[in-house]
């Protein structure tokens, strides 16, 4: 420990205090200006939100520093120990998130099921609350889960505190921004109509910003390491940081129509088309798997306490799933104006990423080997392994889906929507709260969660919910799928559209009830991560709680230790 | 017994393996060096070979000017002109049968009127159940066409002509035209005479109604309303004019619809499908409407 208590108190120069208040000052004065000259209503009360925001930040960024006599100013989250309170807030903000999207999920299936609970407001219909949903569990809930858990495996496989841990909480807080702004443009009717990247330009050039300020904190904690090698967890968040920025920056370039809320996209036709499913399946591809692997090969191995079963698997599957996943996103367009010889590589690209994907999976499964009793007795465990076979089934599924002959028949039914949602609330899902039952006794120093009988009662509920709601969607995407192309003994087609949509019905019944039964187990994960962040422990019969916490051993490693032996036992 | 013991390069156990760890250790997690699966290696490559021959078979690989053709000469606007040649080859006699068939000896001819009533289904599918409902049963404002009561005739030839030229549709001059009056909005009846029209027309459609005021209405009935709608209220097809005397309406026969019906009229459209549709689609229609239950 000697390394890290005679580090020097950590200070700041006053430029590194005042510059970027300074700049978020300017920001809300940029806003300012922009809030006087438009005439578009939506505009205005964005540009509120935004001056607003960047005027507290910018006071909250002041009110972080203690002067000090010589003129230099206390580092706050300085110490021996990792950065832990803006991953403290991630955590926070992830279930928040979490609960709010999967309860927009659940009111917008009961919409398609009770179309009167679109209440006849343009605000509350379908089609404005949808994109509330997606961006909701993918973005806030999602995002949240994967920035959180980055800064946090990050800084423990790297054994280096978090670097420019001020641009870390700028980043925690931008984010919400962004989020926030999303959100409320969809039910004000403000969108670019291109499906995950919905937000308007001035949102997505904020999102830029924030996106190359976690760019250089990952990155510059992984410089920081004291480690000799990266460890795989981090490659794969640093393909999601770095492709995520790519994917966001070229599919929203985009002309602004003056101070408005209107765009026009550099593409036209079916370039355009091709580019948003570039960026389409890849936010799947990188967001969704590449971030979320990141946090399985953290995460799992932790709390099996086993070794990865294979580094070099997690090497081959790594490249061929970041070179094959980016070919994939025509797939998104068969048959459509997009020209055959761009289906068929997406297609081919698509089929062969099956066994790169399935790296994951067997990496994260065989983990488990010599420890499979864990799953009977941690239920930590099971969630993750729940995750990760979900992960292998939509893995599997996915490439069956982009061969065009299934493809015909799938899409534009709910059998599209059923596969995105096993991925989504089986492996994503699982997987963050998982992450977050993990985390946080060990981010507030809690001897363990509040209640481990409620993670499995949460298992429970989310497995019958999953089971619900994809068995569901299968029946009614395929039924969907026949019924449209139907042809009756004289050759003509059977079924009218409005026909289909009433025989949905009573799936799209059995939906809501496993979206309700989502969120429930998603309601008791809040719960009890209320309740562990109180400091309380329920009385009950004890199940395996996994590995013990030692907070001695849970610290970087001292300068200078660059591959050097670990800390020692206390 | 925490957290694992770094132990460095050596034989740990794996399952039913004995695997050596890469020697690296992260916040205690730590690799084995295990070689990647036989199956899955196998499986990886079988999906390379795969997508290759996969990608000379079909149209694949972009060049400067355009892409390669692929060498079993496949692409996707040929296969689906195939199919519908196909599917159009198939129905192309009966089709024609159809449309040299006077339409109203049609259903004399059990075979032809069961394909024409098939196609006419289809065709309702697309382009009807949008006002008429999927089961043809209407609602407020669209007739429901499973029953007998029609404004401007049920048999073969009636149906084909109104489908061919619509009601009241917009800048069309061969579509059926009759336009009721709205005759209290144009002042042709004052508050008290519309709702003594009113009373008469639930007293002629056999419903609870003030029989002071429906003899009043009836004189301003017979006056204004029986050139069309008959003296008896009976209606007039060659005019669209409803019958007024049986239970079933297109606005309601309550009150208040009556009231708004004879204040504002309402004269409701269809399109003349001879715009849109060919001739035998609009014949196929004519049999599927004929054959729902009403057709005269």
């Amino acid at each position: 420990m000697d390394a890290l208590t005679s580090e020097r108190q950590e200070t700041a120069r006053a430029s590194g205090v005042y510059l970027p208040a300074a700049g978020l000052f300017a920001l809300a004065f940029l806003a300012f200006l922009a809030l006087a000259l438009t005439d578009d209503r939506g505009f205005a009360i964005h540009m509120s939100v935004m001056m607003l925001a960047f005027a507290a930040g910018g006071v909250a960024w002041l009110a972080r520093y203690r002067n000090l006599p010589d003129g230099s100013f206390i580092l706050p989250d300085a110490g021996p120990g990792y950065v832990d309170s803006v991953i403290r807030a991630g955590a926070i903000a992830t279930v928040f998130w979490a609960v709010v999207g999967l309860l927009a999920g659940v009111w917008i299936a009961a919409q398609l099921a009770f179309p009167v609970l679109n209440l006849g407001f343009e605000y509350t219909s379908f089609g404005r609350l949808r994109p509330l949903h997606t961006s909701a569990v993918i973005f806030a809930f999602g995002g949240n889960a994967l920035i959180a858990t980055s800064f946090y495996v990050v800084q423990r496989t790297c054994r280096a505190r978090l670097f420019a841990p001020g641009l870390a909480w700028f980043v925690f807080w931008g984010y919400q921004l962004f989020i926030v702004l999303a959100a409320s443009g969809y039910v004000l009717g403000i969108t670019q109509s291109r499906e995950y990247a919905e937000p308007e330009w001035y949102v997505d050039l904020w999102l830029t910003i924030v996106w190359v300020a976690y760019f250089i904190v990952f990155l510059g904690t992984i410089v920081r390491r004291r480690e000799p090698h990266i460890y795989v967890a981090n490659w794969f968040y640093l393909a999601f940081i770095v492709t995520i920025a790519m994917l966001h920056i070229v599919n929203n370039l985009a002309m602004p129509v003056g101070l408005s809320t209107k765009s026009y996209s550099l593409f036209a036709g079916v370039q355009d088309a091709l580019t948003q499913w570039w960026y389409g399946h890849n936010a799947v591809g990188f967001f969704l798997t590449a971030g979320f692997l990141g946090m399985m090969y953290y995460f799992v191995p932790k709390q099996a306490n086993r070794p990865v079963y294979s580094y070099r698997l997690s090497i081959v599957h790594f490249w061929s799933l970041i070179f094959l996943y980016i070919w994939a996103g025509p797939h998104h367009l068969h048959y459509t104006a997009l020209p055959d010889w761009a289906q068929t590589l997406g297609m081919a690209f698509s089929v062969v990423l099956w066994m790169p994907s399935w790296g994951g999976m067997i990496n994260g499964l065989m983990t488990l080997e010599g420890a499979w009793d864990k799953i009977r007795t941690d239920p930590i465990i099971r969630m993750f392994v729940a995750a990760v076979a979900f992960y292998g089934m939509s893995t599997f599924e996915g490439p069956v889906m982009s061969i065009k002959a299934v493809n015909s028949l799938s899409h534009y039914t709910d059998w599209t929507v059923g596969h995105v949602h096993s991925g989504a609330l089986g492996w994503v899902g699982m997987i963050s709260f998982g992450a977050m039952y993990f985390m946080v006794p060990r981010l507030w120093g809690r001897a363990r969660l509040y209640s481990l009988r409620l993670v499995n009662w949460h298992f429970w509920l989310a497995m019958a919910g999953i089971a619900l709601y994809t068995a569901s969607m299968w029946v009614a995407g395929i039924m969907q799928g026949l019924m449209w192309r139907e042809y009756n003994a004289e050759g003509f087609l059977v079924w009218s559209f409005a026909e289909v949509v009433a025989a949905m019905h009573p799936y799209y019944v059995i939906r809501l009830l496993g979206g309700l039964l989502y969120l429930s187990g998603a309601a008791i994960l809040a719960w009890n991560i209320v309740q562990t962040i109180r400091g309380r422990v329920r009385d009950e019969a004890p199940l395996d709680a996994g590995p013990v916490h030692v907070p001695g051993r849970d610290v970087p490693l001292g300068p200078g230790a660059r591959g050097a032996q670990p800390v020692a036992a206390e | 017994m925490s957290e694992p013991q770094r132990s460095g390069v050596g034989p740990r156990v794996a399952g039913n393996t004995t695997a050596t760890t890469t020697g690296h250790e992260w916040d205690g997690i730590e690799e084995y060096n295990n070689p990647l699966p036989r199956w899955w290696l196998f499986i990886l490559v079988a999906t390379i070979v795969w997508a290759v021959v996969f990608t000379i078979a079909y149209p694949a690989w972009p060049g400067l000017n355009a892409s390669t053709g692929g060498a079993l000469g496949w692409s996707s606007r040929g296969r689906l002109a195939d199919q519908m040649a196909a599917v159009e080859a198939s129905r192309a006699e009966s089709l024609r049968r159809i449309a040299e068939t006077p339409i109203t000896e049609l259903p004399a001819n059990p075979e032809l009127m069961r394909l024409a009533v098939a196609g006419g289904a289809s065709a309702f599918k697309v382009h009807c159940v949008q006002c008429h409902g999927a089961g043809a049963a209407g609602g407020p404002g669209y007739p429901n066409l499973n029953d007998d009561d029609w404004l401007w005739g049920g048999d073969m030839e009636s149906l084909y002509v109104t489908l061919q030229h619509g009601i009241r549709a917009p800048g069309y001059d061969e579509t059926r035209i009759s336009q009721m009056p709205a005759f209290g909005r144009d002042g042709l009846l004052d508050r008290a005479q519309v709702r003594d029209v009113v009373e008469h027309v639930r007293a002629i459609s056999g419903q609870e109604h003030d029989a002071r005021r429906a003899v009043r209405g009836a004189a301003i009935f017979a006056e204004q309303c029986a050139s069309c709608h008959g003296d008896e209220g009976r209606g007039n097809r060659d005019l669209g004019a409803p019958n007024l005397t049986d239970a079933i309406w297109l606005y309601g026969g309550d009150r208040e619809s009556l009231t708004n019906t004879i204040w504002s009229a309402r004269n409701g459209v269809m399109p003349g499908w001879s715009q849109r549709l060919d001739d035998v689609t609009i014949r196929k229609l004519a049999a599927y409407v004929h054959s729902l239950g009403g057709g005269e």
